[in-house]
């Protein structure tokens, strides 16, 4: 049969109509919350705050960096420490918002609160347009955090058994002061002398300050370090007793965890006696 | 009426050329790998760290970056088509298996095809974590404890990944993916072999996790097999 317009031209026509067509917006576009963030002012706000360490292609090579440890983010290799999805995987909109609101505790990443959350959401936005990785998969799917459970001395117990079956020690040391056989040898994805997290010296993590913030980084693992992921090995609940043992060997900070340890008498390091 | 002719010859020519790449040849590119020079010594690995390791090994394990036989042939070389054979061979539906065992990645190399399972298992006393130090594949650290069950894994790009255990530093591997089907690693006496390779103009690469990579252009007419070498310089160090 015959169509009233000529078959070449709907050729044409059809191939111009899907070239027009928006491309991938996801890359161009952030959502956190109720906040949508948008690649063009994110890129007027990372001249102006973020190039002197990421650079002008986001590398991680800005001007600062050959001074400054750890090395700046690379985005364009788009692997990040701090996510709530699986090891390997993308960040959330959520996370890379979270990570420029908090900024990294003992890096030179500042926590970038003084600019608004609209601010920060079109900075994410500019910080995907790095990487091919953001045109080609999708972020991953975030974890389950399951509702915490009771802080009790079995828990806590329980979290310390963890702690020796898992081999934690290895790295972070017998109470968590980094100390642990392999320490001094752990390097970095670019091969930088890296240090395990020392649990006594401070209340802040890399990821976060909440027990949620510390069950996500042991299940995710933070990617681009020697941090594994545990979420095929530990099962939630059980993560929960890790996370309340973990805060135990936060000595410097004063918690439900230690209060409770110190009514029954103890203190996080008669928790670790008797246990290798 | 012209789109449906113009869609039906496409159909006819992608069936054709679909059914020319599965035809499967009847040439060979064989050989040996050698060095010439003389190799660092590779040296003896400290285990004391993890005493559950140490046991496993009478006497100490050396590094293996540079693992020779007699008449100076090396092993651990991964000779592959680089050009020339059809790239994304479909993945084999057979596993790629590398163990842990008494501290060390056995074997020491392992290839695949992009998209090819590799299951990795833990047989020591102690946790390993895995961790591919991907820059083109993702990059993703899992933990494995001692009993816990295969970790099964594919990557999606061709690379040579470098591999290794933050908890015990002195473990290194390699992950070489590839897009051919056709590669072949060399072991002890450092040969190679290529069969079933239509004829066409190849290029070979052979790659050493030390010495680099090198090519040779190899041409199959028929059935015969065309045999080439390739020669190494060691380093020292």
């Amino acid at each position: 049969m015959n169509t009233k317009v000529p078959s070449k031209w709907m050729f044409l026509l059809s191939a111009l109509a899907i070239l027009a067509l928006p491309s991938l917006s996801a890359a161009q576009e952030s959502h956190i919350g109720k906040l949508t963030g948008r690649a063009k002012p994110g890129k007027e706000l990372y001249r102006r705050f973020c190039i002197g360490c990421h650079g002008l292609r986001g590398d991680g090579q800005g001007e600062n960096a050959p001074y400054v440890t750890p090395q700046p983010r690379n985005f364009v290799a788009a692997t990040f420490k701090c996510r709530s999805t699986v090891t390997g995987t993308l960040p959330t909109d959520e996370d890379l918002y979270n990570a420029i609101t908090r900024g990294f505790n003992t890096t030179n990443m500042p926590s970038w609160e003084p600019l608004t959350p609209q601010q920060r959401a079109d900075m994410v936005a500019y910080i995907k347009s790095f990487s091919e990785r953001w045109k080609n998969e999708k972020p991953g799917t975030p974890i389950e955090v399951p509702a915490e459970t009771a802080v009790t001395v079995e828990s806590i117990n329980h979290g310390k058994e963890l702690f020796q079956k898992l081999e934690c020690w290895k790295c972070h040391g017998p109470e968590g002061r980094g100390d642990g056989p392999a320490a001094s040898t752990l390097t970095d994805s670019n091969d930088q002398p890296i240090r395990p997290y020392n649990f006594s010296v401070g209340t802040r993590f890399k990821c976060g300050t909440t027990n949620q913030d510390l069950y996500k980084i042991f299940i995710t693992g933070v990617d681009g370090t020697p941090m594994p992921s545990f979420a095929d090995v530990i099962k939630p609940n059980e993560a929960w007793d890790l996370v309340h043992y973990l805060r135990t060997l936060q000595v410097a900070r004063r918690g439900p965890e230690s209060d409770l340890m110190k009514a029954q008498g103890g203190s996080a390091k008669d928790a670790d006696k008797g246990g290798k | 009426m012209k789109v449906n002719h113009i869609l039906m010859s496409g159909i006819a020519v992608l069936a054709a050329a679909a059914m020319a790449v599965a035809a499967p040849g009847s040439g060979t590119v064989s050989g040996k790998v050698t060095y010439e020079g003389t190799p660092a010594k590779q040296k003896p690995i400290d285990m004391s760290k993890e005493p559950s390791c140490a046991k496993e090994h009478a006497t100490p394990i050396t590094t293996e970056g540079v693992v020779t036989g007699a008449g100076n042939t090396l092993e651990n070389v991964v000779v592959y088509i680089s050009a020339g054979a059809p790239d994304g061979a479909t993945a084999p539906a057979q596993a790629v298996t590398v163990t842990q065992k008494g501290c060390q990645y056995v074997p020491h190399l392992v290839a695949l095809q992009v998209n090819q399972e590799l299951k990795i298992v833990n047989e020591d006393q102690t946790s390993h974590n895995i961790h591919p130090l991907a820059k083109s594949n993702r990059e993703w650290n899992k933990s494995q404890p001692p009993g816990s069950p295969a970790i099964s894994e594919k990557f999606d790009k061709e690379e040579f990944i470098a591999v290794k255990c933050n908890i015990h530093p002195w473990m290194h591997s390699t992950f070489a993916v590839l897009k051919t089907s056709h590669y072949s690693v060399t072991a002890n006496g450092g040969a190679f072999t290529l069969p079933n390779l239509p004829p066409g103009k190849y290029t070979i690469s052979a790659w050493h996790e030390s010495y680099g990579t090198q090519t040779q252009d190899v041409t199959i007419t028929g059935s015969e097999t065309k045999s080439i070498s390739f020669v190494f310089k060691a380093k020292a160090y």
